[in-house]
């Protein structure tokens, strides 16, 4: 058991090492503030260690009256009192420069990290974007990051201060008394061993809570997040009852979990208050055969209490580091994501938009194949329906023509350029796209509608707005186009229109529209066909739909299952020709005759 | 506020004890210097090695005591306080469960959901380290300067200027910082959404080369958030350094006070050392104190939104003479799974037992006219508007459906469809009028007893974490597997099931993620059929459905047997078609109801929708180009709905003779495609 552990521990080791070169590396042009926390770490330890040794001799100073002595305090105790007041002060100041270097190497870092994140975002190819669960990623660059900076920053120079505190308080404790000094030296590692202890225990206790709470947090957010189809099943009861089961469950685990932890604490200072008796008892004995005065005894005993808290700062800022590590492995297996393919300087011309698939293959899992021998050609100007059942392929012809994904074998051209040779902007620049999944940002309505068209009038959004039929509750909305928006203020029906909008608003001159109208009401899809009626005009368009009747004046028709193409035509002669598509077609009217 | 504690009362014992224990503790921690004192001034003064080793004695005898009583209260503590923040989950969910929908939609999901983990979690916290530290921290600092009295009131009273002056650096600082902590926050969440949106929009942002516009509003947001950062960051750095100048600069008048009292006879060494003592155990106890004030005062907001959310009563009222039923019907269905796996015989007896239970209708209706007994439900002149705004929702919906009977629902978005379906299982109260199922008012139903007979297909398709199974029995505990796979093949789902592995235990991951939105649509199809239900509500539940299967659904449902009553929620104006009747709404309007005969030739919006789907269709004297500008003309012209209608009232007339020749006709040739 152990010999497998240790060789993990290794390689656990030696990656972390890597990231922690990498974080290093990032932190470059703060090297030399980071250079200075240290520096005004080991002063003001120093300086602050010191001050006892001082207020211990100040002590020593003090006589009784029996002594042969005068009503004034001696001159040797101003003088040292005088000298702790100039060394607190330097080290008031230095502490108060530290912490704010620290804070702004801290927070710059996680700037920077971010910034560096953001920008990979834009970069990394979707199939790295779809695999990760945008939480996670969001967790990596918010979370991770302040982890990041926080464990691995403050908790290094943290590190660092602790290791000088014990090397010095060592020095001091040694220069006051040689035994007393060994003695809590041989002593130390038994309140390091009771935390440890409690520690291991209440890791146990722990990962037990943390995976009672996060079963407890998904069945709340299961069940809380769709209360109403609980009430609609009258499951309420059955709710609470599950609920139970696995609150009592997460009550076990947490109070045991609360209770061994809390005793690290108690355990440890029991253990320091037993060394400061002994420091005590051999420091009283000392003084009786004159090897010490009270005044070491003063500092022995506030080193001795001291000496113990560094140790328990290393030991939390070690596991605090550990974590911080995990956390930087993940930002940095973020940021050096391989990134896209580099991009072409070439800009698509635009000739009418004809569109050429020479033998296209493509598949998201490259050991099951899905899109094979694709050719298929969308003359300029003219109309392409796909149809088929889901999972067909549809969305990922989309990803396809818009370069979210680059195919595995095979060309795409148009106008017969191929478009792996024209920089991705220039081809997007070309396409207005109308997701299934609509998509808003944050901002005002004005923001959302001109996001293809930045410098666009108020008066073009408004001519937009109204042949794409959002203005009609655009109009009603408190600021109109200046109204806050986001994902939750608007009805399907209204964010698809917004959507619709945005393209209306750019006129590119192809479209891909991917079943554009699925959630808007029969109603409102017969102006917005309209609407796009007069945007396809003269655009090559590519057109996802479920509804065949607003396929029907296509030129084209392509019909997709398993990912190939399996009949292609206009409607007439697919009807004609009597396959999948006419099947497709007649379960429509079959239905109406019932 | 005050409410919360009565949750804390199971556990007021411990709640007591632990900071009597942690007080005790503190008390031997108070000892400590007094025994040094004595050790110097009598056993180092008088050179006694007895004093020495007894007193050394004492020192250990505190320091055990001291982990003793320790342990005992973080037990309590920790018992108090998660036995209570338990029960107050507990309590909350119930509470949730109790709420009606207008309150859902009020306090709104992701609200619930963080009050219940975040918000108790912060609460226990707190509530730990109050009984543990809130009377600790204040009583070493008070007790410890209380010792310095002992000892020598004039060195006391550097205490007492000290420890002022030291409360107010450590507490100011952090009540500055607490408002700036929570800008900080919000800046966060901020950066934290729009990082979201960049990922979630990936696609939208590339296809508008939109990149580098999201990296200058994420680097804006970005240097907001350092700079607030740093902000706190400069304040909070303040607290070491001052700190530690106070109690440096009172330990050293300390000490000069302390020799010149020594001097004078008043004071021996040992005592200065014991206020020296003193002086060091204050600082770390009042550094404690302020971070849990800050705590405290966290968990407190929390409490204080817990106690609200528990404050909020279902705006629905039952009526009282059931109240025993209820019971008897909730504690009847929950209580007999046990017994239920050891015989089937007396599942299927319970549950038809409990179908005729169902099936009975509620107190005075069991007499009820012969018409009452047909309609299976009736809306009266319906009014509604949701909580949240006082617009009107819907306005004098009227019409009756017969047990039996398909009732098609369409009309535009927001026209209100949903709105009225969900007013037939009382998810919501009327405004005005009233909805009468089989005869009986729905607020004159029992508890629970309406939902039991009403099966919902909601528009969006969830299903919950488990096997298949444990999904389908939500229609019904009691549902044997024979049911339960009549009910797939019904929702068309069986195949589905059947294609995966362990079938009806398959496992359904959270949310359904591992299903496609056709099949997960399907399966809650199955799921509310598995009840009988006799009233079936189906909302927009085909919309990922082709058309072959959403046909081949409709035909299952309809050849179902009894007299089960179903409403369809469609956009499209073929799966409404074929219903016995069909509502349409048009801006919360009852715009027409009628058969698709009927509908087609009085009704302007049922016509519009009808024939923008089936252009074919349309009579052929507007067909083509003419349909076309016809329906631009309404658009442009029609802002509102009575106009459109008026300009299509104006055009039926003349359409109508022609239209019905072509569809007679188009009939026909169905027909015979079919046969």
């Amino acid at each position: 058991m152990s010999g497998s552990k240790v060789k993990k521990n290794n390689t656990g080791n030696r990656s972390s090492m890597e990231t922690l070169k990498k974080v290093l590396r990032i932190i470059g042009h703060y090297r030399l503030l980071l250079a200075a926390s240290l520096l005004l770490a080991l002063l003001t330890v120093v300086l602050q260690l010191y001050v006892p040794v001082l207020f211990g001799d100040a002590i020593d100073q003090i006589v009784s009256p029996d002594s042969p002595g005068m009503s004034e305090i001696s001159s040797t105790l101003v003088m040292i009192l005088v000298r702790v007041l100039e060394l607190v002060m330097i080290s008031s100041v230095g502490t108060w420069v530290m912490n704010m270097i620290n804070n702004r190497l801290a927070f710059r870092t996680v700037m920077d990290i971010r910034a560096r994140a953001i920008r990979q975002i834009q970069v990394l190819p979707l199939s790295y974007l779809d695999g990760h669960s945008s939480g996670d990623l969001v967790q990596r660059i918010i979370a991770d990051t302040d982890q990041l900076s926080d464990g691995l920053l403050l908790g290094f120079t943290q590190l660092f201060s602790g290791i000088v505190t014990i090397a010095v308080t060592l020095g001091f404790m040694l220069s006051k008394n040689v035994w007393i000094t060994v003695m809590v030296l041989i002593l130390t590692p038994v309140s390091f061993l009771v935390a440890r202890f409690i520690a291991e225990r209440s890791f146990i206790m722990f990962s037990k809570q943390t995976a009672a709470r996060g079963r407890q947090t998904a069945l709340i957010n299961e069940f809380t997040g769709n209360q109403k189809l609980v009430k609609a099943f009258g499951r309420e009861a059955k709710a609470s009852a599950r609920f139970k089961e696995i609150n009592e469950e997460l009550r076990g685990y947490s109070q045991s979990a609360v209770f061994f932890s809390s005793l690290t604490n108690p355990s440890t200072r029991a253990v320091n208050n037993v060394i400061y008796a002994l420091v005590a008892l051999a420091g009283a004995m000392l003084i009786i055969k004159g090897h010490l005065t009270v005044g070491g005894l003063t500092v022995l005993l506030a080193y001795s209490n001291q000496y113990m808290k560094p140790f328990n700062d290393i030991s939390s800022v070690v596991t605090e580091l550990q974590n911080a590590l995990a956390c930087a492995a993940r930002v940095f297996e973020l940021i050096e994501a391989e990134p896209e393919q580099k991009d072409s300087e070439a800009v698509l011309e635009n000739h009418g938009g004809r569109v050429v698939i020479k033998d296209v293959a493509f598949s998201y899992d490259k050991s099951k194949s899905l899109i094979e021998g694709f050719n298929f050609q969308a003359e300029a100007g003219t109309k392409t329906a796909i149809v088929g059942p889901t999972g067909c392929g549809k969305t990922t012809f989309i990803n396809l023509l818009m370069r979210f994904y680059d195919t595995d074998s095979g060309n795409i051209l148009i106008d017969g350029q191929n478009i792996k040779d024209v920089s991705r902007a220039s081809l997007r620049h070309n396409y207005g796209m109308v997701l299934q999944e609509t998509w808003l940002k944050n901002g005002t309505v004005r923001e959302n509608i001109a996001i293809g068209k930045p410098d666009a009038t108020d008066e073009e959004i408004i001519r937009a707005a109204k042949e794409s039929h959002s203005w009609e509750f655009i109009r009603r909305m408190p600021q109109r186009l200046d109204t806050v928006i986001n994902d939750d203020s608007l009805s399907q029906g209204q964010k698809q229109l917004l959507c619709i909008t945005r393209v209306m608003l750019c006129l590119p001159p192809m479209l891909i529209l991917d079943e554009a109208t699925s959630s808007i009401d029969t109603r409102t899809e017969v102006m917005i066909q309209e609407a796009f009626d007069k945007l396809m005009q003269g655009r090559t368009s590519f057109i996802v739909a479920h509804r065949l009747s607003t396929i029907r004046g296509a030129d084209q028709i392509l019909v997709m299952k398993d990912g190939r193409i399996i009949e292609q035509g206009n409607h007439e002669t697919l009807m004609v020709k009597g396959g999948f598509y006419k099947n497709l077609y007649n379960s429509q009217f079959a239905e109406t005759a019932l | 506020m005050r409410k919360l504690l009565s949750y804390l009362y199971d556990y007021k014992i411990e709640s007591v004890l632990a900071p009597l224990f942690k007080l005790l503790e503190s008390l031997m921690d108070l000892l400590v210097p007094l025994v040094i004192a004595v050790i110097i001034n009598k056993g180092i003064g008088g050179a006694d090695n007895g004093i020495i080793l007894s007193n050394f004695g004492l020192l250990i005898c505190l320091a055990f005591l001291g982990m003793a009583f320790s342990f005992t209260a973080q037990w309590m503590a920790a018992k108090a306080s998660v036995g209570f923040s338990a029960k107050l989950r507990q309590a909350l969910f119930d509470h949730i469960q109790g709420l009606s929908f207008r309150e859902l939609d009020t306090l709104g999901t992701d609200t619930l959901i963080t009050r219940m983990t975040s918000d108790i979690n912060q609460i226990q916290n707190g509530l730990n380290l109050s009984l543990r530290l809130l009377l600790r921290s204040p009583f070493i600092v008070f007790g410890a300067m209380i010792m310095a009295f002992t000892i020598d009131v004039r060195c006391a009273l550097i205490f007492a200027v000290a420890i002022p002056l030291l409360s107010i650096v450590v507490i100011g600082i952090m009540l500055l910082s607490i408002p700036l902590f929570t800008k900080v926050q919000t800046a966060i969440d901020r950066l934290l959404g729009l990082t979201r949106e960049n990922l979630t929009g990936v696609r939208v942002i590339r296809a508008f080369c939109k990149e580098q516009d999201e990296i200058n509003s994420f680097d804006r947001l970005n240097d907001a958030l350092t700079h607030m950062n740093e902000r706190v960051g400069r304040l909070s750095a303040l607290m070491n350094p001052a700190t530690y100048l106070i109690i440096n600069t009172a330990t050293i008048l300390l000490i000069r006070q302390g020799a010149l009292r020594v001097q004078a006879g008043a004071l021996q060494q040992g005592d200065v050392v014991a206020l020296y003592n003193y002086m060091a155990q204050i600082v770390v106890e009042l550094v404690k104190l302020a971070s849990l004030i800050i705590t405290i005062n966290r968990s407190l907001a929390c409490a204080r939104r817990v106690s609200d959310m528990l404050d909020v009563k279902t705006s629905m009222e039952y009526p009282s003479y059931t109240q025993n039923t209820d019971n008897a019907a909730l504690s009847g269905l929950a209580a007999p799974y046990g017994s239920m796996v050891l015989s089937p015989a007396a599942a299927s007896s319970q549950l038809t037992a409990a179908a005729v239970a169902t099936g009975l209708p509620y107190p005075g209706s069991v007499s009820g006219t012969s018409s009452s007994s047909e309609t299976a439900v009736c809306f009266d002149h319906v009014g509604f508007s949701y909580a949240s705004s006082s617009d009107a929702v819907l306005t004098d919906i009227n019409f009756t459906a017969m047990k039996g009977q398909t009732i098609g629902i369409i009309g535009g978005t927001g026209s209100g469809k949903s709105t009225v379906v969900s007013l037939i299982p009382r998810f919501y109260d009327v405004t005005s009028g009233s909805v009468k199922v089989f005869g009986q008012d729905v607020r004159s139903y029992p508890e629970g007893s309406l939902i039991e007979m009403i099966g919902i297909v909601p528009q969006k398709a969830v299903l919950f974490e488990g096997s298949i199974r444990d999904n389908l029995l939500w229609g019904n505990e009691k549902a044997s597997d024979t049911e339960l796979w009549e009910s797939l093949e019904t929702a068309q789902a069986a195949e589905i099931v059947k294609g995966k592995e362990g079938r009806l235990d398959a496992h359904v991951e959270q949310g359904g993620r591992n299903l496609s939105g056709g099949q997960r649509q399907r399966l809650t199809i199955a799921r509310a059929l598995v009840k009988k239900p006799r009233i079936l509500i189906l909302d927009d539940s085909s919309s990922a459905l082709d058309f072959a299967t959403d046909l081949a659904l409709r035909k299952s449902i309809a050849a179902l047997p009894g007299d089960m009553t179903v409403f369809i929620i469609s956009q499209r104006a073929s799966s409404v078609r074929q219903a016995d009747r069909i509502l349409v709404l048009d801006d919360g309007c009852q715009a027409g109801f009628g058969t698709h005969e009927e509908l087609l030739d009085g009704c302007a919006v049922y016509q519009e929708i009808y024939y923008s789907q089936f252009p074919d269709e349309r009579p052929k004297n507007i067909s083509g180009k003419n349909a076309g500008s016809a329906n631009k003309r309404d658009s442009v012209h029609g802002d509102s709905a009575k106009q459109k209608k008026g300009a299509h009232a104006n055009d039926r007339d003349a359409k109508t003779v022609d239209e019905r020749g072509i569809r007679d006709a188009k009939d026909e040739i169905r027909k015979g495609v079919i046969k």
